[in-house]
């Protein structure tokens, strides 16, 4: 167990290799009940909800879920989160654990009048089931990708969200706290493996989902990260002129994904000789060879880039690839940069 | 699948959990049962280079996991005469069997009497029992 934005979390249950192969050619579970649930209702909740966060909610219905980032007045990356579109007054939102006090002061202190805040995140778990195999184990039916519903699954009431981090359809379920533990019982009696945080990050990483406070920061914005989709750029919301000025002069710098030509594993920090930085590194358990993503120069940043990394005084080669890097539906080609 | 926690009678230890099996002037290093359990799986070594000459107590290579990178630290001084090959492509060797196929490198020893300053097995699990 390691402490964990204030929750003690397992990195692993038996093994980190073995729980992320299992999500990748079947099913695991994970409890990211540390992540910050939150209620956001009132007549304004689109109006204030629309000006703070980069997406446009009428992409989505009700019943919809959608990625946002939340920018600040530099386009920098206050948090990234995803939020549930309930109806037009009414919205469930998902932060990260580690960003979650600074989130909700931050919405606080930006929304005006006719909106309300609860935070419900310690009467809230999460527990996310993901992998080909995942809805299946469930029992539940395939749905849109980002849908969400109200179900009962083995006798608890949830939220059932067909969202996830490892790049695998699957489903998180949001459910109060003292149905979880019966909850988590009954979906690894169903067959599905239990996961740490060690294969979370190894899954979200080969996935090229990125992960903030590395990949994105406040330093960061998203359109040099490569997150321009979640950003309507034609509506006002905070930092947008900047992020339009990014857009129109090309980013000078990306962030890519690369997969070492040579053993070593890359690790968050290492320099991208000479003007670039890794953000995230591991070992791929899928691909058997390190992997990672970083900032480089634009011109340095199409798949078949070569890159040198300083592995610790080793100058290593690492090819940049097209994102993800590996799922269970995209197989890694070593020459994906033609095809 | 990993092996069971035990520290063989007949080697020495080093306190940064280090094994050696002395065969004559030379001997072999390797990561003990401990070593291997706080760093998790095993997926990468960082030999020396064959010749080289390593110091006890100085780092002779790396081995990482998924999570950490570890220095591997020298017990005795010499001169690397082999390394294991196998390691290098199935490092999981480690895990799986560290006194024997998971061995790391072997040494020609420069200065035999070093191993005077070695723990023996007794030694090095109280070592490891106090934490």
């Amino acid at each position: 167990m390691v402490p964990f934005a204030g929750f003690e979390m397992p990195v692993l249950y038996e093994s980190v290799i073995a729980e992320h192969r299992a999500v990748r050619s079947d099913s695991g579970v994970f409890d990211v009940s540390h992540m910050g649930v939150l209620e956001i209702d009132g007549p304004e909740a689109h109006r204030e909800l629309q000006r703070l966060l980069s997406n446009d909610l009428d992409r989505i219905a009700a019943g919809g879920a959608q990625y946002e980032l939340m920018t600040n007045e530099q386009g920098g990356i206050v948090d990234d989160l995803i939020v549930y579109r309930r109806a037009e007054s009414s919205y469930l939102v998902v932060v990260n654990a580690a960003n979650h006090k600074t989130d909700v002061s931050w919405l606080k202190e930006h929304f005006s009048s006719g909106v309300e805040l609860r935070d419900l995140s310690d009467e809230r778990a999460m527990i996310a089931v993901q992998g080909p195999r995942a809805l299946e184990r469930l029992g539940l039916e395939p749905a849109a990708s980002f849908s969400f519903a109200e179900i009962d699954l083995f006798g608890v009431p949830c939220t059932c969200a067909r969202t996830g981090y490892t790049g695998e359809r699957g489903c998180e379920l949001i459910c109060a706290v003292e149905h979880a533990a019966s909850l988590w019982d009954s979906i690894v009696a169903a067959g599905v493996v239990p996961c740490g945080l060690g294969a979370r990050d190894t899954l979200r990483l080969e996935a090229c989902l990125p992960l903030h406070g590395q990949d994105i920061t406040p330093e960061t914005d998203p359109i040099s990260a490569g997150l321009g989709w979640a950003c309507a750029l034609e509506k006002e919301f905070t930092g947008v002129e900047r992020l339009r000025e990014i857009r129109d002069a090309s980013p000078a710098t990306r962030l890519v994904a690369f997969v070492m030509d040579e053993p070593g594993i890359p690790r968050q920090g290492m320099p991208i000789v000479p003007d670039g930085r890794v953000t995230s590194g591991t070992h791929s358990p899928m691909l058997d060879k390190g992997i990672g993503m970083g900032y480089v120069p634009a011109r340095k940043s199409e798949p078949w880039s070569m890159l040198t990394i300083d592995v610790r005084g080793r100058p290593l080669w690492a090819k940049v690839v097209a994102k993800p890097i590996v799922t269970s539906s995209k197989k890694y080609k070593e020459r994906q940069g033609e095809g | 699948m990993a092996a069971a926690e035990n520290y063989p009678a007949d080697l020495k230890y080093h306190r940064e959990h280090d094994w050696v099996r002395i065969e004559g002037g030379e001997a072999v290093f390797g990561i003990t049962w401990k070593a291997q359990d706080m760093l998790g799986e095993i997926v990468f070594f960082q030999p020396p280079q064959m010749g080289v000459a390593i110091a006890k107590d100085g780092s002779y290579g790396e081995v990482e996991s998924v999570k950490a990178v570890s220095d591997l630290v020298a017990p005795l001084s010499g001169t690397v005469v082999a390394v294991n090959e196998t390691v290098q492509t199935e490092p999981e060797k480690v895990n799986d069997d560290p006194y024997g196929e998971g061995w790391l490198v072997r040494v020609q020893l420069s200065d035999p009497t070093e191993v005077d300053a070695l723990l023996d097995a007794e030694a090095y699990k109280q070592l490891v029992a106090e934490g």
